[in-house]
């Protein structure tokens, strides 16, 4: 699992044309393969990635006219030859979103570009549809050309904004479904991580959210959870995958408030120890905003699994979890209250 | 409990707080007899350390009489007479079981912070800021020890508080810069600072076999306790020190190098000027002249061992010295538990006696006024012990507030 990442950004290109693409599970033998979420999932049905790169190399095409030929052009769209210099720069402009969609992995923000673009052209032929013009004919078909590419640029940008989650794990792809992975290593063997992990009671212990998470059966159980803003989460999971001293994942069930699944594998390290590897899959209330906002003050899953995946490190080699809370201070300024309420430091 | 707290830049103030408590099985109290203001506390003094919050207890050599111990601790007992080493160390992690102590990944809180700034966490320390965990530290009247069970070291009531308190800090961190540059019988080691760090290299090196120790500086009183520990002196502002280095070893540069200097090094000349206003600027966080010249100074081939605190970005570092010759650059804070017994039992057997550093003793009350005399080298000072429970000096009993040991 080194080398290989199914984090987007990290990896090869995500492959836009193929959402059907293998569970991760392909990647190597150890891997528990996700479960789709319990509601309903949209899937493009078309081939997004390929519209995309046709309109890119549109955009590049009408760019390197505009750029060489800028009166030709200005005739043949009715939009007259008096503005050479205009028609170099939207030409330029086209040149920037055509390489951008075809060069850049993730393409949505390039394809919005061509939808500014589009609105501005659509400005400026329409002072050329005035009685005055000439060639207002010609200008009127260009208007509706151009309007007509405007709704396919924004359809291929919307489309390709709200799948930009992860496509490379099938099942899971929501419209606003985040995914991390991160690991930490320990001189602990696979087995005793597994049965500690294993053992529900324990998860409060090292999961500073989790209050409290309360077997339902052999394979459900009923979690409560303090959520960020006050108000306490509540869900039922379940464990979807269990291998004894290797593995475990899970989701929640229909209903939860913050749905989630993830995995934990416990991989034998060379020379000793465990590497603790952690999987999830996320949607945040209120999408990617609160997400982005959640990072920013730390409070993000990503950075609260990191720090659970620390304690659990630490409770299982020294039996305790280092803190300083409770400890003597002198008097703390606003910043320094700030700080601890945000538990930016662990001491108060 | 009084307790020597931090509240900004050049602002300590030794005030009342709340006594520690017992947090975690492995903890223990102490009621500490003794501390002492390190160089490395000068830097949090003077405002260079990030991560520092209004309302930090600071200070992390310190020793005492156990008080207290949770139930995890079993190699303890209430009125043990115990040293402790500056790292917090669970001593079962990765880096523990190596003894690489002051790497542990177990004791610092705050790690995703250090990780954020240098790639990677160290371990926790005690008062020394909040990205090493922000533990309170040890100028006060009393001190928590997590991980109590592994760091601190009982010695004997047979010796006094100034021999074995540097056990704390110094003399590892000296005797590690020195082990550290590997040296071969009739060495010649050049030691830039000679302050409590740079004296215990010096003296370190020479235990370790080395034949001729050059140290730098430019405090008269600082190259007389060097010369006392049996190095030679150079003072910077009277002679060329890369010249002189040169003529003394043939041309070759010293074999060792070792910079005790850190982050606030002075220096004269553009240089000088050019550090201090880039860092008064905010465009480097370190000014490391001493650096500089050891990279410069060091021998084709040979070491130079950093014991010295640099926080964060330096600048004009000769890099190029480094890979064209071949050197070997040494550093890390202190893996102190590694070296306590066998430091000990030089004490004992009297091959060292680390008092020889101690210029000045002061009621912990007069903490701030031995943070400013020790920066500023005042009254020829090079280490402030602090004691905790001594009451300062009325004004009509004594008219001066401190009190001479050497």
């Amino acid at each position: 699992m080194a080398t290989e990442s199914t984090e987007p950004g990290l990896g090869q290109r995500p492959q836009f044309r193929s959402q059907t693409t293998a569970p991760s599970e392909s990647l190597t033998g150890t891997r528990p393969s996700y479960r789709p979420y319990p509601r309903p999932i949209r899937m493009p049905s078309f081939d997004m990635r390929g519209l995309a790169d046709g309109l890119g190399w549109f955009s590049i095409a009408l760019g390197t006219a505009a750029l060489l030929t800028p009166r030709g052009l200005g005739t043949l769209s009715g939009a007259g030859r008096g503005h050479p210099g205009l028609t170099r720069g939207v030409g330029v402009r086209e040149l920037a979103a055509g390489m951008g969609i075809l060069a850049q992995r993730n393409p949505a923000p390039w394809l919005w570009s061509r939808v500014v673009g589009d609105v501005m052209d659509l400005a400026m032929l329409t002072t050329a549809l005035g009685s005055t013009n000439p060639r207002r004919g010609r200008a009127a078909v260009s208007f509706a050309a151009v309007a007509g590419i405007l709704a396919v640029d924004v359809f291929a940008a919307t489309q390709l904004t709200r799948h930009a989650g992860n496509p490379l794990i099938s099942g899971v792809v929501g419209p606003t479904d985040l995914y991390f992975e991160t690991s930490i290593a320990t001189t602990k063997s696979p087995e005793e991580c597994y049965r500690f992990w294993r053992n529900l009671d324990n998860l409060p212990r090292f999961m500073s959210n989790v209050e409290s998470v309360q077997a339902l059966d052999e394979r459900r159980s009923h979690w409560v959870a303090k959520g960020p803003a006050g108000p306490r989460l509540e869900w039922d999971a379940e464990i979807t995958e269990d291998r004894p001293g290797a593995a475990l994942a899970w989701r929640t069930l229909a209903d939860a408030q913050v749905s989630h699944a993830g995995s934990v594998i416990f991989e034998s390290a060379n020379g000793g120890g465990t590497i603790i590897r952690l999987s999830m899959h996320y949607s945040p209330p209120g999408g990617r905003v609160t997400a982005t906002l959640a990072q920013l003050l730390r409070q993000d899953p990503q950075a609260r699994v990191r720090e659970d995946l620390r304690r659990f490190k630490q409770l299982l080699e020294t039996g305790e979890i280092a803190t300083t809370h409770g400890q003597p201070t002198g008097r703390r300024s606003l910043i320094g209250r700030a700080v601890h309420r945000w538990r930016l430091t662990s001491s108060n | 409990m009084k307790a020597n707290v931090w509240y900004g830049k050049e602002q300590l103030r030794v005030e009342d707080v709340p006594d520690p408590r017992i947090l975690n099985p492995r903890d223990a109290i102490v009621r500490i007899t003794s501390t002492a203001i390190c160089g490395s506390d000068l830097h949090i003094y003077g405002g260079f350390i990030p991560g520092m919050l209004a309302g930090d207890i600071i200070g992390h050599e310190f020793m005492g009489e156990v008080v207290e111990v949770g139930s995890g601790v079993r190699n303890l007992k209430v009125g043990d007479r115990i040293v402790n080493p500056f790292p917090i160390s669970c001593g079962s992690c990765f880096f523990c079981q190596r003894k690489e102590f002051s790497l542990c990944e177990n004791s610092n809180p705050n790690a995703w912070a250090a990780e954020k700034l240098w790639g990677h966490s160290p371990a926790g320390l005690f008062g020394y800021s909040h990205l090493l965990g922000g533990y309170a530290g040890g100028q006060a009247q009393y001190a928590r020890i997590p991980f109590a069970d592994v760091g601190p070291i009982k010695v004997p009531q047979s010796l006094p508080d100034e021999q074995v308190l540097f056990l704390s800090d110094v003399f590892p961190t000296g005797y590690m810069a020195a082990e550290q540059c590997n040296l071969q019988p009739g060495d010649t080691v050049a030691v830039w600072g000679c302050g409590p760090v740079g004296l215990f290299s010096i003296k370190s090196a020479l235990l370790l076999g080395a034949g001729r120790v050059i140290a730098i500086d430019r405090f008269p009183e600082r190259l007389r306790k060097a010369t006392e520990a049996g190095a030679e002196g150079l003072n910077y502002e009277q002679v060329d020190v890369l010249e002189v280095l040169k003529d003394l070893t043939g041309g070759r540069g010293p074999d060792a190098c070792i910079d005790a200097v850190g982050l606030e090094g002075h220096s004269h000349g553009m240089f000088g000027v050019y550090d201090r206003m880039k860092q008064g600027l905010m465009l480097e966080t370190d000014r490391p002249p001493s650096l500089r010249q050891a990279l410069k100074a060091c021998r084709n081939g040979g070491t130079v061992s950093i014991p010295a605190v640099y926080g964060g970005f330096l600048d004009k570092v000769p890099f190029g010295s480094i890979v064209n010759r071949a050197l070997t650059l040494k550093s890390g804070q202190t893996h102190v538990q590694r070296y306590l017994g066998p430091l000990l039992q030089l004490i004992e057997e009297g091959k060292i006696d680390p008092s020889f550093i101690v210029t000045h003793t002061l009621p912990l009350e007069q903490a701030p006024e031995g943070y400013r005399m020790f920066r500023d080298k005042e009254d020829s000072c090079v280490k402030v012990v602090l004691k905790p429970w001594l009451e300062p000096p009325t004004l009509d009993a004594e008219p001066q507030p401190k009190t001479h040991l050497h």
